[in-house]
């Protein structure tokens, strides 16, 4: 059954052209709200560029680590839609272009970096070896250099692959995988803490890089899902994807769903239990004025509603379902950076006018414009990967 | 074999891509009672045979819901009504700290329940006989071929259908299984009085054979070691000191605070002659001394001093004090008996002060005027 040599028979199906239509014109229709927005408020724009920022970030990155994990634990099952995830991850070419409108802005979204303040600071005065501009700077070159750098290396494996059909850069990306994992633990933690973390530089929160890496993970997985479905619905993946696929989908949505409202509670329960006045500034911020209805709709929208619309087997694998919750997800990422980020801008009550459409508009642009340009270029099915042929004979 | 009753038939196939082409075919023939037997578990045949899915995670879902609000109610009743205490400043009804403990008990509930109801509910626990036990059919599917049994339950069994229908499968060692009625756990054999109480009889033995271990044979006493510590306790021989008392003398030639040593000791004639009373009489010096005398003296020597003890009986009468002997006294002598006692009565040292035994005198000499009063008190 289980043979290495795959004699799968596929033919390259091009996107249809409207797709890139769509693409370009929410690209330009983001762009064009972001540029008058940066006019009208420039620190409002700066904070929501970081909400974009982190977004993209999430779903580059995420995707990188579905990737890597796949190979690392010798999944088959995903195989046969692999690509999906590696076209996904070339948003990571992009997030650097997304930085810069925000290292412009440093100065009005980091309190810390004001050496006015931090001088008669003497909290911010200790974190000052680390929470300093240059070493940030240095950082966030760091991190951008070494995800781009396993990008590159994971996928020109396996493109190589399909023309070679060598087995031994399977054995490598495990490898590449290998080394990836603890690099990729380590800087989405640091990241998190750099660009979410430090808004409110007198908090923090050990917990915190693993709730910003589920949060990733979701937004990948929901990505993802909804693109394989939709691909696979209009046949252009290869035949034999069944509802044992869609089921592992729906349920590693559904299991990291469950996993970031473990995360979140873990996170809210010991600051509320401890309840010291360094830790609850965090969620004082949530709770004061308007913001307590945008936590409490976190909790529906990031947990209750997707548990509830993903918890039976049947609603795992309708691929009308998993449309839905795959973008209901992805929305949901979306809230849960808006509520991660924006407190530290207004205080008072949630803010939510035209200048927070354009970035999101920007976001589904940049996604689904990457991902009609790598798919022009190559193709959707790993041709040459060994597991392919398993992949497709998976079975729950 | 005549009360034998047909089960099923059987037949063997040889590798797992026969069974499931078997295992269509028979659904796709309209055969609802039919069941495979594999040595492993054979990916996808469920949907080979048709079957529609479990009801067990209804019952998980159902238990595991009763979990989550019988704990909601448990929480709230103990914390915030029945014994309300405060806990690190948070209210008594406080949600957060109950999430931990309602997933727990959610996840506990749902996954014992669940197993419970498939072992009771779906295999008809304990029920251990089936007609397969015990055949060749199950010896083969147990090691390495993969089986199928066509039900005689079946409304489209047929003996020679089935037969010709497992051949044309291509199904090897075609064989019928027998049962005997006997066998056939038709009710729920949990209910059967003789399981209940065999449940019954370990629940006495298990629990009574822990109650004996823990309770008898393994008996420590809890906390006993509360009573050897190894403190200074009063009137205790002590390994702590050389001379093995626990309670010390002051130090040789000094004094404690607020104590001016008793020169008379022994002495009463000494006292006498050598002591005059200190106080001035006043309101409050003859207040003092009638709360001071009614407690410590009077219960021998009487309200009035004439030696009607209320403790009559017990202790010999002590004499009375409105005598000559007594009144002519001087302070002093009279001050040295109440210090160091004389014959039965012991020192009052200790209860008294030295300023309070001067007024217990001071009230002492107005109770024995009050019986021997002068003509010039009367002006």
């Amino acid at each position: 059954m289980s043979s290495n040599t795959n004699t799968v028979e596929y033919v390259k199906k091009d996107l249809p052209a409207s797709v890139n239509k769509i693409g370009i014109a929410l690209l330009i229709a983001g762009l064009l709200i972001i540029v008058f927005s940066y006019f009208v408020d420039n620190t409002r724009s700066a904070f929501n560029n970081l909400i974009l920022l982190m977004f993209l970030t999430s779903i580059g990155l995420g995707s990188l680590f579905l990737v890597a994990i796949e190979y690392l634990g010798g999944a088959v099952w995903s195989t046969p839609f692999r690509r999906v995830s590696e076209f996904l991850a070339a948003v990571l070419i992009v997030v650097p272009i997304i930085a810069i409108p925000v290292y412009l802005n440093l100065h009005s979204i980091f309190h810390w970096t004001h050496t006015d303040v931090v001088a008669a600071d003497p909290i911010l005065s200790g974190k000052s070896a680390y929470l300093n501009e240059t070493f940030f700077a240095v950082r966030v070159v760091v991190f951008f250099a070494l995800w781009l750098l396993f990008y590159f290396l994971i996928t020109r494996n396996s493109k190589k692959q399909d023309e070679t059909k060598d087995q031994n850069l399977t054995t490598r990306n495990i490898k590449l995988s290998a080394v990836f994992m603890p690099i990729f633990a380590l800087t989405i933690t640091f990241a998190s803490i750099d660009w979410i973390m430090s808004l409110n530089p007198h908090w923090f929160s050990t917990i915190f890089g693993v709730y910003y890496f589920t949060g990733s993970l979701l937004a990948a997985l929901a990505a993802g899902t909804f693109i394989i479905v939709m691909l696979n619905e209009k046949g252009y993946l290869i035949k034999g994807l069944k509802k044992d696929h869609y089921y592992s989908l729906g349920a590693l949505l559904f299991a990291f769903t469950n996993f970031w409202a473990y995360i979140a509670f873990s996170q809210f329960m010991l600051i509320w239990y401890a309840n010291l006045p360094e830790e609850t500034v965090f969620f004082m911020d949530r709770l004061h004025g308007s913001w307590v209805y945008v936590s409490i709709g976190l909790i529906f929208i990031r947990f209750i509603i997707p548990y509830a619309g993903l918890l039976s087997q049947p609603s795992k694998m309708n691929a009308k379902n998993l449309k839905f919750f795959s973008l209901w997800i992805l929305f949901a990422h979306f809230y849960d950076l808006y509520w991660l980020i924006m407190p530290s801008y207004s205080k008072e009550g949630f803010v939510l006018g035209w200048m927070e459409l354009g970035f999101p508009l920007l976001a589904v642009g940049i996604i689904i414009l990457v991902f009609s340009i790598k798919s022009k270029k190559e193709n959707l099915i790993p041709i040459g990967d060994p597991k392919l042929q398993r992949g497709l004979d998976f079975r729950l | 074999m005549s009360d034998k009753i047909l089960y099923s038939y059987t037949g063997l196939f040889d590798t797992p891509d026969e069974i499931i082409h078997a295992a269509e075919k028979t659904a796709d023939e309209g055969y609802k009672k039919f069941d495979i037997n594999t040595p492993y578990p054979v990916h996808g045949m469920d949907d080979a045979m048709k079957l529609k899915p479990s009801k067990l995670g209804y019952f998980a879902l159902v238990f595991g819901l009763s979990g989550t609000f019988a704990t909601v109610l448990l929480m709230t009743w103990m914390t915030a009504f029945d014994y309300p205490i405060v806990i690190g400043g948070k209210p008594f009804f406080a949600f957060p700290a109950f999430v931990p403990i309602i997933f727990e008990v959610t996840v506990l509930a749902a996954s014992v329940a669940t197993v419970l109801t498939m072992l009771f509910v779906f295999f008809k626990f304990p029920n251990n006989s089936h007609p397969l036990h015990d055949t060749d059919y199950m010896k083969a599917v147990t090691s390495e071929k993969y089986g199928i049994s066509i039900q005689a339950e079946d409304e489209l069994f047929n003996e020679e259908k089935v037969k010709n229908f497992l051949q044309a499968l291509g199904a090897k060692n075609i064989t019928p299984v027998y049962f005997d009625n006997e066998e056939l756990n038709v009710k729920h054999a949990v209910f059967e009085p003789k399981f209940i109480s065999l449940l019954v009889v370990v629940f006495i033995l298990v629990s009574g054979a822990t109650y004996i271990t823990l309770n008898k044979l393994m008996f420590i006493t809890p906390f006993n070691w509360m009573m050897e510590q190894s403190k200074t306790i009063v009137q205790e021989s002590n390994v702590l000191f050389a001379d093995g008392f626990g309670m010390r003398n002051p130090v040789a030639g000094t004094v404690p605070r607020d104590q001016i040593p008793y020169k008379f000791k022994g002495d009463p004639e000494g006292a006498g002659e050598n002591l005059a009373n200190p106080l001035i009489p006043s309101k409050e010096v003859f207040a003092l001394g009638e709360v001071k005398y009614n407690t410590y003296c009077s219960p021998c020597h009487g309200f009035h001093a004439e030696g009607d003890s209320r403790l009559r009986g017990q202790f010999p009468n002590p004499p009375s004090m409105h005598s000559e002997k007594v009144r002519n006294w001087s302070d002093g002598r009279l001050f040295h008996v109440i210090t160091e006692g004389q014959n039965i009565m012991p020192a009052y040292s200790s209860q008294l002060s030295r300023e309070e035994r001067w007024a217990v005198v001071l009230y002492i000499r107005a109770l024995q005027r009050s019986l021997n009063a002068k003509e010039s008190d009367l002006q």
